[in-house]
């Protein structure tokens, strides 16, 4: 085993996640990332939902929050306040960090407070059998949509920056390489910072929507994607895009009511 | 940089599940599923050490082990 | 006006407790008639090097009081009815995760958005059960300031002592209303610190495996021991498991923990129940009147008693058969449709002398309505 290996609880793998599934990519991505950084065991919280994405974190050798559907956030808000030496990171799925997570979501970004929102986008709810979620998309298949989706889905990275994430990008599974990079920049990154990945799953999404198996649904990643303001984006707007779209420095939360507590300590002489 | 010469592709197979993604996206047709579905390092002779096996492999069960032209052992 | 002597509002009392037990992190959202203690923690944390944040909503407080807890601190957020409501699921994660929390419930009308700035006693058994699946549950009241102080540190004792979750429910009356308070001076009041482990570093530290006074030592996020947590039933790891054994015995473990503690964890106070031939029970701001009422009736003569309640929850199912054996009636007031009552026919030998005063048009209980429904009750008319 690699390096990346004493990063992970082997005792209990294989994983759970199906052949194919994209998260076991990011789970790897993930830690190449962390070792690269040198980050240490110690110092990392992850704190996830619940989902097949939120699975990911007792894969890994860290301390390791599995909380409840949509408030891996709200837990990792606490965590990181009440001690904010620790890096926290929190792998969420598309249904759990938008749909019931979604004003979790809007508000972490709010506060800019520092930590990591991976949301792992499959753009369906996998673990309760493949129900549409928020990302799954106009006229898609779902076992809540037999008649075909009538929901549209709406833009992370837009939602994110418009909630005031100070760091935020997009990557998939078959762009391995660049969500390394990414998440490397996330973790270091002193805000809040959001990484979309676009995962797959063959087992439900893919299946119902007969996009083929794995490796034929990251070749999609790899065909329908673009980094941002390239060519082929001016010329096919319709393309995804790929890379850091926002990168900016603001006050973050932690740091910012540290100096309201000067100010109470202070005031009381 | 010195090229990278593969001294093995180290394989858990109890972990693999099959799903052909890296045996699909080989630059170098190296990785192939063999009869039981099951990854197989079926050409090492042209693995140019890329690693996009290594780290798209979703169940973590490939590492490629390499060593510079010139004979230090990388993993 | 001596420093240790003030005039404040219940949830001021709540809170000035709380940071006597050691509080350190608060995270609350504002909701009447609560949110004063959500203002003083506000202001008071951050003066003692604490962390208070308002949450987006309920769910996120209890939530992220939850995650708090798990970095070392001692933690509290304070609700109502409809906040308490959308917290059950939170709190059922503490329950089960076995994560040391206060949770305080300001009672008011109730259900739904019911009357926001009336008393009632409406929560009682929703804090109770208002978590899903077996569970038991710390929850403590009290009926006066001193008695909100020290019950609000016993929360925080039970909470280290049982690694729990605990409940304070209070009222309206009693978080609003102002009255003399004498703040305890360090050391006066036992504060229980929370209980780490003494396993070393690179040793496999079991944050589920209790000891065998049957405490469970906690190790720190961040610290030397990383171990998972979660919602799941898991092993004495903390990892997830639908072992039937694991399962059966995880959950005697939650439920017995407590259970086999009720006569650590209760509280209550007497007012003369040696000779008493009516006994009454209650508890929070009916208490009040309860005891007005039995210290006027004392003057006149008649034997009437006070069993006053501070922990609801365990039910203490003995002490009340007890303190009812000799009594010919019983009469428990509380300001609902009849919650405690139930608990309290349950533990008396005989049910048949047991009665409800009650009110529940948002007033508070009086002397006098207790004395009117005990005129009827005795058949002697209003």
């Amino acid at each position: 085993m690699s390096t990346v290996g004493s990063y992970i609880r082997e005792r209990f793998f294989p994983h759970l996640w199906c052949p194919g599934c994209g998260h076991g990519t990011v789970l790897k991505g993930l830690v190449t990332a962390i070792d690269e950084l040198g980050l240490r065991k110690n110092d990392i919280v992850m704190v996830s939902g619940i989902g097949c994405s939120s699975r990911i974190a007792g894969y890994l050798d860290f301390h390791t929050l599995h909380t409840l559907h949509g408030r891996a956030l709200a837990f990792a808000t606490g965590v990181k306040l009440s001690k904010p030496a620790l890096k926290v990171i929190a792998p969420m799925g598309d249904g759990d960090a938008l749909a019931i997570g979604g004003n979790h979501f809007i508000h972490a970004a709010r506060r800019n407070i520092a930590m990591t929102a991976i949301v792992m986008n499959n753009r369906i709810y996998g673990m309760t059998g493949g129900q549409y979620s928020p990302l799954t998309g106009y006229g898609k298949s779902a076992t809540t949509a037999p008649y075909s989706n009538i929901d549209h889905d709406f833009d992370v990275v837009k939602l994110s920056s418009a909630a005031g994430a100070t760091f935020v990008a997009r990557t998939t599974t078959y762009h391995a390489p660049q969500m390394v990079e990414i998440l490397k920049q996330a973790f270091s990154h002193n805000g809040f910072a959001v990484v979309e990945i676009l995962s797959q799953c063959p087992t439900y999404f893919g299946r119902k929507n007969k996009l083929g198996d794995a490796a034929d649904m990251m070749e999609w990643f790899k065909n329908n994607t673009t980094p941002i303001g390239s060519k082929a984006s001016r010329e096919n707007p319709a393309l995804i895009e790929r890379g850091v779209f926002v990168r900016e420095e603001k006050p973050e939360y932690c740091c910012e009511y540290d100096k309201i507590i000067q100010k109470a300590m202070k005031g009381r002489e | 940089m010195a090229r990278k010469k593969l001294k093995e592709h180290v394989i858990v197979l109890e972990w693999c599940k099959g799903c052909g993604i890296c045996a699909r996206f080989c630059p170098k047709q190296v990785l192939a599923l063999d009869d039981s579905e099951k990854v197989r390092v079926v050409r090492p002779e042209e693995c140019i050490c890329c690693g996009m096996c290594e780290l798209r492999c979703p169940d973590l069960c490939i590492s490629i082990e390499s060593e510079q032209a010139g004979g230090a052992v990388l993993t | 006006m001596s420093e240790m002597v003030r005039f404040v509002q219940g949830n001021e009392a709540c809170a000035e407790a709380a940071l006597y037990a050691g509080l350190r992190f608060f995270a609350g959202y504002p909701i009447t008639p609560s949110t004063e203690i959500a203002e003083a923690m506000a202001r008071r944390l951050p003066q003692q090097g604490g962390k208070f944040i308002q949450m987006e909503d309920e769910i996120a407080s209890i939530c992220a009081i939850v995650g708090a807890s798990l970095t070392g601190y001692k933690v509290m957020t304070a609700t109502s009815g409809p906040g308490f409501s959308l917290m059950q699921e939170g709190l059922g994660y503490a329950v089960m995760a076995e994560i040391p929390c206060v949770i305080v419930n300001v009672q008011r009308g109730g259900p739904s958005t019911g009357l926001p700035t009336g008393p009632s006693q409406g929560d009682v058994y929703q804090a109770r059960w208002g978590v899903h699946g077996d569970h038991e549950i710390i929850a403590l009241t009290a009926s006066n300031h001193q008695d909100v102080f020290e019950m609000t540190v016993h929360a925080f004792n039970m909470a280290e002592t049982y690694r729990t979750p605990v409940i304070l429910l209070f009222d309206e009356v009693i978080g609003h209303m102002r009255e003399r308070l004498v703040l305890p001076g360090p050391g006066d009041i036992p504060v229980v610190e929370r209980l780490k482990t003494s396993v070393k570093a690179g040793v496999d530290y079991h944050p589920y495996l209790p000891r065998e006074d049957g405490r469970l030592p906690m190790s720190d996020f961040g610290g030397e021991h990383r171990y998972n947590v979660t919602g799941l039933f898991h092993d004495m790891w903390g990892f997830p498991s639908d072992n039937p054994n694991i399962v059966h015995g995880l959950l005697r473990h939650l439920v017995d923990k407590i259970r086999s503690n009720v006569d650590a964890i209760t509280r209550y106070k007497e007012y003369h129940l040696d000779d008493a031939q009516t006994v009454l029970i209650s508890y929070g701001c009916s208490a009040r009147s309860a005891l007005h009422m039995v210290e006027n009736r004392r003057a006149r003569g008649d034997r009437l008693g006070l069993l006053e309640l501070q922990s609801l929850w365990p039910f203490p199912y003995r002490l009340v058969e007890e303190k009812c054996a000799n009594a010919r009636h019983i009469v428990v007031v509380e300001m609902n449709t009849g919650q405690m009552v139930r608990s309290v026919k349950r533990a008396v030998r005989n049910p048949e002398p047991v009665a409800l005063a009650n009110r529940i048009d948002g007033n508070f209980i009086t002397p006098n309505d207790i004395k009117n429904i005990l005129r009827l009750i005795q058949g002697k008319g209003v």
